[in-house]
């Protein structure tokens, strides 16, 4: 009969309107500002600087390599390396950066830079409220707006920081198993017979 | 108590005027006939806009505007200020006193249409004895406007939506006065005034309301669809098409003018609802007689919200038609039959007279069967199930 | 009164000369509705309330929206280049004043002048209508009756052509079961994957 189908469309937008009120899985909206869902692990925005320990400056984990700077497809980072040199987390000297900026007005997110980078310095944050009113200065973030702590990169990534860790730790537990053998070798050697020397 | 009460603001009119030297009284009355009529529909459109918003967001599981003051409920008054401070932009090939006029064109014959209609016991601005006809007459000027704002914008999306809107408008105008035929073939006057009166005798305690006869009720329900396409309301809203059209024949319009025209649009809404409360609905009159005592405006204005409440439900329902769905339905559909509706009001008044057992019901029947057989038969002969073949592809396979 | 009736003439008389000299059509359009809104408000001060409403509804809300739309499917002739008198204008006028002076002429010759003035009346829309069904029933019907032949003449002007079928199954390149151009609202539809 026509007319019929109106009738029954309208009893389904008269059902979703009650049930706005009632039903809560018929009113999804969430309020951001005021409530908001929680982040997915997996997610993932600007990139950030790890350091470890407490001082940013001192546990910047970032050695001024710059191959992340070379492989950025859409080139939003800048390195300049310091003449200085300091010790990394297994007491080696590397260089670090003095200037690192990432210009986030360009960065697509690829996630590139945190792929290529040797030293588990550089990783992705979750934080996405970042605009400004500035759009000249404000979106180069630099060294030390981009430093965030390992326990940070704890709380947003939580297994991802754990698998990095324990590899770091490993690395390290490696490294100083082969010093403390070289050490051990050092100490050894006066032992050795000494190389027969040509005749 | 209860007259007093009805009667507030007619004796508060009569007071005011009393209150003027006795030349100035016609002028007086005059204008206090016209405020009520200013202040009362716009504030009800600024009311519409916010409780169409929240309730279109409810029908679509959203929460609607809810920033502005408590509950989003002070949003009208932002959306005011913005369209006021807005600035005016005139196309540079526009007709510039075209497209100065056309709101003006559209926004006065809407007011104008509120002159007849009465909100209340003795509460209508003029009493005409072709008021109904008046109500016809000024609502022919909105097409105008709508083709003015759509041709002197000098902009293909804006003279689509014109010409959409002129060949909607005429084609309903046609269903719109036939189906209102019957009210003034059986009540047998023009005067809105009268057509209420009418409507207010009661059998026991269910008052003659016209909805309540086989007749009333067809052309109600022929009347608001005709309505809604006339007040361009979805689904009849294809002059507006904002994703075929991009707004029609407003592309051109912002700020104050674009404010008029949507004010015009739902004081138009308004306009036509009343007129079907008018027509159909009893006026101003309660649908029980032991229900009287509620001032007859608040019945008036009760009936008017819930008419509002229809259309903005509709709105959140129906998908919007195509230009030929919407032709074949007004020329196809509802021109036959208000034709017939008009045969089945005169058997329904040359049955009046019986009066054995039962006559009541027997004339509901007949009047029933001669409106409902032509209007099953005719559905489904146009709008029934087509049996669809299996798609076939011509170049592909 | 006379105030009204001076205004409402120098409207109506403007917009009517304007309707006939302004260069743009759509202006044109739109003071011929100014002036028939001009003649129905006199038929409204000479209590004539039907008939200037009915005059508003048909010509402001039938005529004059035939006319746009007329304009508005036609090609927008330029008409700036014609002079807006044409070359016989001459004949024109001439033409004019004397149908002017033979209807003031039997204006005056009939008896309609010698009739006294009738006292201000409200004619009510029921005495119309009643009127119209008795005394002047015939007149109606013969309208009606025109009407309705217009409208059928109309209805079969616009009718198909019965020969635009049988040349598209003449078309080669396609199979005689498909129509040549599928209209978008019978094409079948299947839930296809």
């Amino acid at each position: 009969m026509l007319g019929a189908g109106i009738i029954k469309g309208m009893a389904e937008t008269a059902r979703n309107f009650i049930g706005s009120y009632t039903e809560a899985n018929l009113l999804v909206t969430v309020e951001y500002p005021e409530q908001r869902l929680p982040l997915k692990e997996s997610m993932r925005n600007f990139p950030f600087l790890v350091f470890d320990g407490e001082d940013w400056q001192k546990g910047l984990r970032c050695v001024a390599c710059q191959i992340c700077e070379k492989e950025c497809p859409p080139q939003c980072i800048f390195i300049t390396k310091d003449a200085a040199k300091k010790p990394d987390y297994m007491g080696k000297l590397q260089f670090q950066p003095k200037v690192f900026d990432i210009d986030t007005s360009v960065c697509m997110s690829c996630q590139i830079c945190v792929e290529v980078c040797p030293f588990e310095a550089i990783k992705m944050d979750t934080e996405f409220e970042l605009s400004t009113d500035n759009r000249f200065g404000d979106l180069l973030l630099n060294k030390e707006q981009l430093a965030r702590s390992n326990e940070h990169y704890h709380k947003i990534h939580p297994t991802e920081a754990t698998e990095v860790d324990e590899r770091l730790a490993g690395e390290k537990a490696k490294a100083e198993a082969k010093a403390k053998a070289a050490v051990a070798a050092a100490a050894a050697k006066p032992v050795l017979p000494p190389k027969p020397t040509a005749q | 108590m209860f007259e007093a009460i009805d009667q507030i603001f007619v004796a508060l009119k009569h007071w005011v005027v009393g209150q003027f030297p006795a030349a100035w009284q016609p002028l007086g009355s005059v204008f206090l006939s016209i405020i009520p009529i200013l202040a009362v529909f716009p504030l009800l459109f600024a009311i519409t806009t916010i409780v169409e918003r929240k309730t279109l967001g409810r029908i679509q599981n959203r929460l609607g505007p809810n920033r502005v003051g408590p509950f989003g409920l002070l949003q009208p008054v932002a959306d005011g200020l913005k369209s006021l401070t807005k600035e005016d932009i005139v196309p540079y090939a526009a007709d510039q006193v075209v497209h100065f006029l056309a709101p003006i064109a559209l926004i006065v014959p809407v007011l104008l249409a509120f002159s007849v209609l009465p909100v209340g016991r003795n509460m209508v601005p003029i009493d005409l004895d072709a008021g109904l006809l008046f109500f016809f007459a000024v609502g022919a000027g909105s097409e105008l406007a709508v083709f003015m704002a759509g041709w002197s914008s000098r902009n293909k999306y804006s003279l689509l939506g014109a010409m959409r809107a002129i060949a909607q408008m005429v084609s309903y105008e046609l269903p719109l006065i036939l189906s209102s035929v019957t009210v003034v073939m059986l009540v047998g006057s023009l005067s809105t005034v009268k057509i209420v009166e009418a409507q207010g005798e009661a059998y026991g305690w269910l008052l003659k309301w016209h909805v309540f006869t086989p007749w009333g009720l067809a052309g109600f329900l022929l009347f608001m669809i005709a309505a809604a396409a006339e007040s361009n309301r979805t689904p009849f809203d294809i002059p507006e098409g904002e994703s075929e059209i991009i707004a029609g024949y407003l592309v051109e319009y912002s700020g104050f003018k674009f404010a008029l025209f949507f004010l015009g649009e739902y004081l138009g809404l308004f306009a036509v609802s009343s007129l079907a409360i008018t027509l159909f609905l009893g006026g101003w009159h309660a649908p029980f007689s032991f229900l009287e005592w509620i001032p007859s405006y608040l019945w008036f204005f009760g009936k008017l919200s819930a008419f509002i409440m229809l259309f903005i439900w509709l709105r959140g329902t129906l998908p919007r038609l195509r230009m030929d769905q919407l032709m074949n339905l007004a020329w196809k559909f509802m021109l036959p039959m208000c034709l017939i509706n008009i045969v089945v009001a005169a058997m329904w008044h040359f049955t009046a007279h019986w009066q054995f057992v039962g006559a009541v019901l027997c004339r509901w029947l007949l009047c029933g069967a001669a409106i409902g057989v032509p209007y099953l038969w005719l559905g489904d002969a146009l709008f029934g199930e087509k049996k669809l073949a299996k798609r076939t592809y011509r170049f592909a396979d | 009164m006379v105030t009204t009736f001076v205004i409402l003439t120098i409207v109506t008389l403007v917009s009517a000369i304007a309707a006939m000299s302004l260069r743009n059509l759509v202006h044109c359009a739109l003071c011929l509705v100014l002036t028939f809104a001009g003649l129905a408000a006199f038929y409204l001060q000479l209590n004539a309330q039907f008939v200037g409403f009915a005059q508003i509804l048909v010509y402001v809300g039938a005529v004059a929206i035939l006319i746009v739309f007329a304009m508005l499917l036609t090609r927008n002739v330029d008409s700036t280049r014609q002079a807006i008198l044409s070359p016989s204008w001459g004949v024109g006028i001439v033409g004019a004043l004397l149908v002017f002076g033979a209807i003031v002429l039997s204006i005056l010759c009939s008896t309609m002048v010698h009739r006294p003035a009738l006292s201000e009346t409200q004619v009510t829309v029921l005495a119309i209508g009643e009127q119209l069904m008795t005394n002047y029933v015939l007149p109606l019907e013969v309208i009606a009756l025109l009407l309705t032949a217009a409208m059928i003449g109309a209805v079969i002007i616009a009718l198909h052509e019965p020969t635009s079928e049988s040349s598209a199954v003449q078309n080669p390149r396609l199979e005689p079961s498909v129509p040549s151009v599928p209209n978008p609202a019978q094409v079948p539809r299947t839930d296809h994957p």
